[in-house]
């Protein structure tokens, strides 16, 4: 059994959600995350807020927040357990992230320590 | 109380404080003599009861009795070191002073050092079970085999090697220092656990045996909470779980000692002193910023205890079901996920999620298939609770599919 990492990419962090909206999300992320430890297959995993970010440049410029000029952004990540990246892949298809257009989960598998 | 139940009665509570006691006092190598001191007790209560009738107090009565005999024990293995190893005459030569103190305070003391030497992480947990009930809860052997279905001479030989290892690895009676607590807690409580969901989950037919299981692990959990030093968030959350789940022991089982469904119990027979309580202590335990695999399940079993059908209530054990498994996996757990998922969002998205469980040697998946199925597709469902009933064990759960089976 391999570790493969679900990082879930929206295509644009500016768009603001109501709270109504990202309550859903939520609920609809616990149920995906849910669905997948309820088949022990769960490692662990972390969402990453969008507030108070910053971006660092390679010329050690700080930016405020992974917009503007960056065109993805990282919503947050998981780690699965699975025993083929195709299995892992169809974890990455129950994701609430990809009802956004354009939003994208990348799967990779998680390189051995 | 009649005399022939009194004995019965304060066998079970104060059998074990003696010898928590005794053996404190003694230490391990000695504590086939703490039990025998304390066995013998009742037998001299039984013979004289029997004759005399009842004295006043007879809890004060067997303390005692039992304080003599433990002197008397002491003299006369003294007596016999004293001659036989003369060295140890330094040691043990201070027999006048030798008094065993069965105060209050120190009965409490003594077994909750009891319960942290018992439940010491070099034990197994299966002996560790055994153990507690014998010494820190004063089963009988016969009733210990009766709560894990086997005979009286494989217990007897489990607890002979749950105390050579006692004695092997050297166990002291204390409770263990502040730093060290925490972890040592943790196997406290499990064991605690284990020995509620004997009495909860167990196939012994002994209804009132399995009720006294679960009510013993409250005690031991209420005795962690009344202590300073050991009551912490987790323990409370512990308690408040044991509170809610025992809440339903008029309502689970039917007068043929069957089991009724979680959905067909009578409300009105749920025990609603015991969900205050369990309030209570959930209330209690959420004082840190500790979330333990307790708390969770204490707040899945608060919302059990709510007569609602609202979907506001499967919602809420659906999303306590998913931070759980999140924590720690367990087959039940995911089983119980989808049951939710299924009253919160209906029986076509659970059978979805159900499918992938794919838990093939369980007969309580097979059977919650059966469930999701009902009223959607029978023939599968039949089919579900026919592989149920080739995997299940026992005689109650075959009963239980069977009921199933025929109410399609």
């Amino acid at each position: 059994m391999e570790e493969y990492a679900l990082i879930m990419r929206h295509e644009d962090g500016l768009k603001v959600a109501s709270p109504e909206q990202i309550e859903i999300w939520m609920k609809q992320t616990m149920d995906w995350i849910g669905g997948i430890a309820a088949q022990n297959k769960f490692s662990s995993g972390t969402g990453l807020l969008f507030a108070d970010a910053r971006v660092v440049r390679s010329n050690k410029m700080v930016t405020n927040g992974p917009f503007g000029e960056i065109k993805e952004t990282i919503g947050g990540f998981i780690v699965v357990k699975a025993d083929s990246i195709e299995e892992a892949a169809e974890f990455a298809k129950g994701c609430p992230v990809l009802q956004g257009e354009g939003n994208t989960v990348e799967v990779r598998r998680i390189a051995k320590k | 109380m009649e005399n022939g139940e009194l004995i019965p009665h304060l066998f079970r509570t104060e059998f074990s404080k003696m010898v928590s006691v005794l053996c404190r006092r003694f230490g391990f190598e000695h504590i086939e003599t703490a039990e025998d001191i304390a066995g013998d007790t009742f037998l001299t209560a039984a013979q004289t009861w029997g004759l005399n009738g009842l004295p006043q107090n007879p809890t004060a009565w067997l303390y005692s009795v039992a304080k003599n005999k433990a002197k008397n024990y002491v003299q006369r293995t003294s007596i016999f070191e004293q001659k036989i190893i003369p060295e140890l005459r330094s040691v043990s030569s201070s027999t006048d002073e030798f008094e065993i103190d069965l105060s209050p305070q120190n009965i409490i003391d003594s077994q909750l050092r009891m319960m942290f030497a018992l439940c010491h992480p070099s034990i197994p947990a299966e002996a560790q079970i055994g153990l507690s009930l014998r010494i820190l809860c004063g089963f009988g052997i016969e009733e210990i085999a009766d709560a894990f279905l086997t005979n009286k001479e494989t217990i007897q030989k489990r607890l002979f090697r749950a105390k050579e290892k006692l004695r092997e690895n050297n166990i002291s009676i204390e409770l263990p220092g502040e730093f060290e607590i925490d972890r040592r807690l943790t196997a406290v409580l499990r064991t605690i656990y284990l020995l509620f969901s004997e009495g909860y989950y167990s196939v012994s037919q002994n209804r009132t045996l399995r009720k006294d299981l679960c009510f013993e692990a409250m005690r031991l959990c209420t005795m962690l909470v009344e202590n300073e030093g050991t009551n912490k968030p987790g323990v409370n959350a512990l308690l408040s779980l044991m509170c809610f789940h025992a809440s339903r022991f008029g309502a689970r089982l039917n007068k043929d000692g069957e089991l009724v469904f979680y959905d067909d119990q009578d409300p009105s027979l749920w025990n609603s002193d015991l969900i205050s309580k369990g309030g209570y202590y959930l209330h209690r335990a959420t004082g840190g910023s500790e979330v333990s695999t307790y708390h969770l399940e204490a707040a899945i079993a608060y919302w059990h205890t709510q007569k609602t059908d609202a979907k506001e209530k499967w919602e809420n054990i659906l999303q306590l079901f998913n931070h759980l498994l999140q924590v720690e996996y367990s087959p039940i757990a995911a089983l119980n996920r989808t049951y939710a998922l299924s009253r919160a969002r209906g029986k076509q998205e659970a059978i979805a999620e159900a499918e992938k469980l794919k838990l093939e040697n369980n007969h309580l998946y097979f059977n919650l298939l059966g469930v999701l199925y009902t009223g959607v597709d029978n023939g599968k469902a039949k089919r579900n609770f026919q592989k149920s009933l080739l995997l299940a064990k026992t005689e109650a759960d075959k009963q239980t599919i069977q009921k199933h089976l025929d109410k399609l």
